[in-house]
């Protein structure tokens, strides 16, 4: 199974990756997808299978056409530089990289120190539509409810920054 | 065997490179998507966590799927603002959005 943990993961990245690099916006949605169907995969290999079908159906689905319809509506063309920092180039490599440092210490040292010991892990404790679902409309039943008030909001707002000024 | 720090590992680096591009891009569109990436990256890590037994039972996974909803309203309404914005200046790069520089 581990390989699998590794094609995925490599998927995830270098989708991600090319995101970034990427010239024409059009391509790092493609590349985006890519990285959303290699993190559903992993999401299968951690048991979790509803949050993976759900991973492709809104990420990979909906949020992504939604992206891609923009792109198109707006007809952009290609954008000579590529790269450009908002501030000093040095500045930010260095802080992204030391936060990425810092990052990686704190989990190898939580690996190291038995923080993040995987002893207690539950056994057959899968997360199908029906488990889920059951722990979404039950102890998470008022949450959920608010969620439609955001996608309200959501909605109006969307509508509302979009239409043509009268 | 793969455990926790790996998927955690894979998260730290998937939020670095949508940190990476955020910074680093000039396209709008690009840079709502480097969000995307980093809002995954949270999500890999909360059901690594729901995984590994760190936390109770499948909670991680209910707060992923609140996640999606957040990610969702996210998308909508970031592209209805450039899709605005692009409308006030005919260009989504953020070079051209320099109004409220000092």
């Amino acid at each position: 199974m581990d390989y699998l943990f590794y094609l995925f993961a490599a998927i995830t990245v270098v989708g991600a990756f090319l995101v970034v690099v990427n010239r024409s916006p059009i391509a790092s949605a493609m590349s985006l997808i890519a990285s959303f169907f290699g993190m559903a995969g992993l999401f299968v290999l951690m048991d979790a299978h509803f949050v993976a079908i759900m991973q492709i159906l809104l990420y990979a689905g909906a949020i992504m056409v939604l992206f891609v319809f923009v792109i198109m509506l707006l007809n952009l063309t290609p954008n000579a530089s590529r790269f450009k920092a908002i501030a000093g180039t040095r500045l930010i490599l260095g802080g992204a990289g030391l936060y990425l440092g810092g990052l990686l210490m704190l989990i190898i040292l939580g690996a190291t120190k038995g923080q993040l010991s995987t002893d207690g892990a539950p056994a057959g404790l899968v997360g199908s539509v029906e488990s889920v679902g059951e722990l979404l409309l039950g102890q998470y039943i008022v949450p959920f409810e608010f969620t439609s008030v955001v996608l309200l909001i959501a909605v109006i707002g969307s509508v509302y920054l979009t239409k043509k000024k009268v | 065997m793969v455990g926790l720090q790996h998927y955690l590992l894979l998260s730290a680096i998937l939020f670095s490179i949508g940190i990476f591009g955020i910074l680093v891009r000039r396209n709008l569109l690009v840079i709502l998507m480097c969000v995307e990436i980093m809002l995954s990256a949270a999500n890999v890590a909360l059901v690594a966590f729901s995984r590994f037994g760190v936390g109770h039972g499948l909670d991680g996974q209910v707060v992923v799927l609140f996640n999606f909803v957040i990610a969702a309203c996210e998308a909508s309404v970031g592209l209805g603002l450039i899709v605005a914005a692009f409308r006030c200046k005919e260009t989504v790069s953020v070079d051209a959005f320099r109004l409220l520089k000092g």
